[in-house]
């Protein structure tokens, strides 16, 4: 056990500094943080490109909270909402190699959500996962006007990140199982 | 009922376009792989008909509308997976792939039963899919 956790650290480690090299180019806004979420306003002002990360990541951050709330039907629902918005995502604004890079990302994604819109929790859970590796990867490019808290449950498939626009820890590999496994292990913003 | 047996005749001559290719590209898995013989064998019996460019068609294909269902199920097949553009595919998008091959297999939900019904050599037993798992498990792990 003490070794899985030690690995567990270990990747984190290792998927922290991975994260914040790529961070540093992105610009960052110190006013606008946290629960900017569904403040239409504050995400106009942005950038229109930030704006379109923000529609995703809230798509993104409710369908974790059905995974949550162990709410099957209405994480199916979400995944379906998501893979819509991740098609409509205009990438236009970026450099030739984040485009390509954002295509690959968002086509990953899209597959993930899509198959969130049709399985059983436990499948949902799994193609979970991937989905927000695809998620903080995006993030890692596009940056985002939100803050936002990359968090860590060791448990789950040998380790398992997911992103939370709350510092607080609600598990969604886990649900009512086990709701507050897991620790913040990265602020974004 | 004459109505009946001239739309099963007429459309006997509907034409279908044939899933078949001489060519195995370069791109393909087990190329890129070079995926271990036992491996081969088993994918490309189980999987290679509806995820690859080449069907080994069964009799029934000469007849309408069964064509017309194995195409529809070959071209579902080739858009979510075809083997033979594997090595166009991204690393992320091959960790994903093979995520989802693995645990389709694992579960039981592939090859369709459908499939195995009529094609009892492409039926995997239990230690195959393990064995399946695993290969696709470690190759999953050498991609960064």
């Amino acid at each position: 056990m003490s070794t899985m956790a030690l690995a567990a650290v270990m990747i984190a480690t290792v998927s922290c500094k991975d994260g914040n090299k790529k961070e540093a180019t992105t610009p960052v806004s110190t006013e606008m943080h946290q629960k900017t979420m569904d403040d239409k306003e504050d995400m106009a002002m942005g950038k229109s490109q930030d704006a379109k990360a923000e529609a995703i990541l809230k798509d993104y951050f409710s369908l974790k909270d059905a995974l949550v709330n162990d709410d099957n039907s209405l994480a199916k629902e979400l995944g379906n909402m998501l893979a819509q918005s991740l098609k409509s995502f205009d990438a236009s604004s970026y450099s030739d190699n984040e485009q390509n890079e954002l295509k690959d990302i968002i086509e990953d994604a899209t597959e993930h959500a899509e198959h969130i819109g049709e399985s059983d929790i436990n499948h949902q859970r799994e193609h979970f996962k991937t989905l927000s590796k695809d998620m903080t990867d995006i993030v890692a490019i596009t940056g985002t006007s939100m803050t936002i808290y990359e968090q860590f449950c060791p448990m789950y498939d040998k380790g398992t990140a997911w992103l939370s626009a709350s510092k607080e820890i609600m598990n969604p590999y886990y649900g009512s199982q086990m709701l507050t496994c897991g620790k913040v292990q990265k602020e974004i913003n | 009922m004459i109505f009946f047996l001239v739309v099963m005749v007429g459309i006997q001559f509907i034409p279908t376009n044939p899933n078949q290719s001489d060519v195995v590209p370069d791109t393909d898995f087990m190329l890129v792989n070079k995926v271990p013989s036992k491996i081969r064998g088993i994918i490309e019996v189980s999987c290679y008909d509806c995820h690859s460019n080449n069907t080994k068609y069964p009799w029934y294909n000469k007849i309408q509308p069964a064509a017309w269902y194995l195409e529809s199920h070959i071209n579902e097949g080739k858009s979510v997976l075809n083997f033979n553009e594997w090595g166009t595919l991204s690393d992320r998008r091959k960790k994903s792939k093979l995520k989802s091959i693995k645990s389709q297999i694992k579960n039981g939900k592939m090859p369709m039963q459908s499939y195995t019904f009529i094609h009892k050599d492409a039926t995997l037993s239990g230690d195959d899919r393990t064995y399946i798992a695993k290969y696709l498990q470690e190759l999953s792990s050498s991609i960064k």
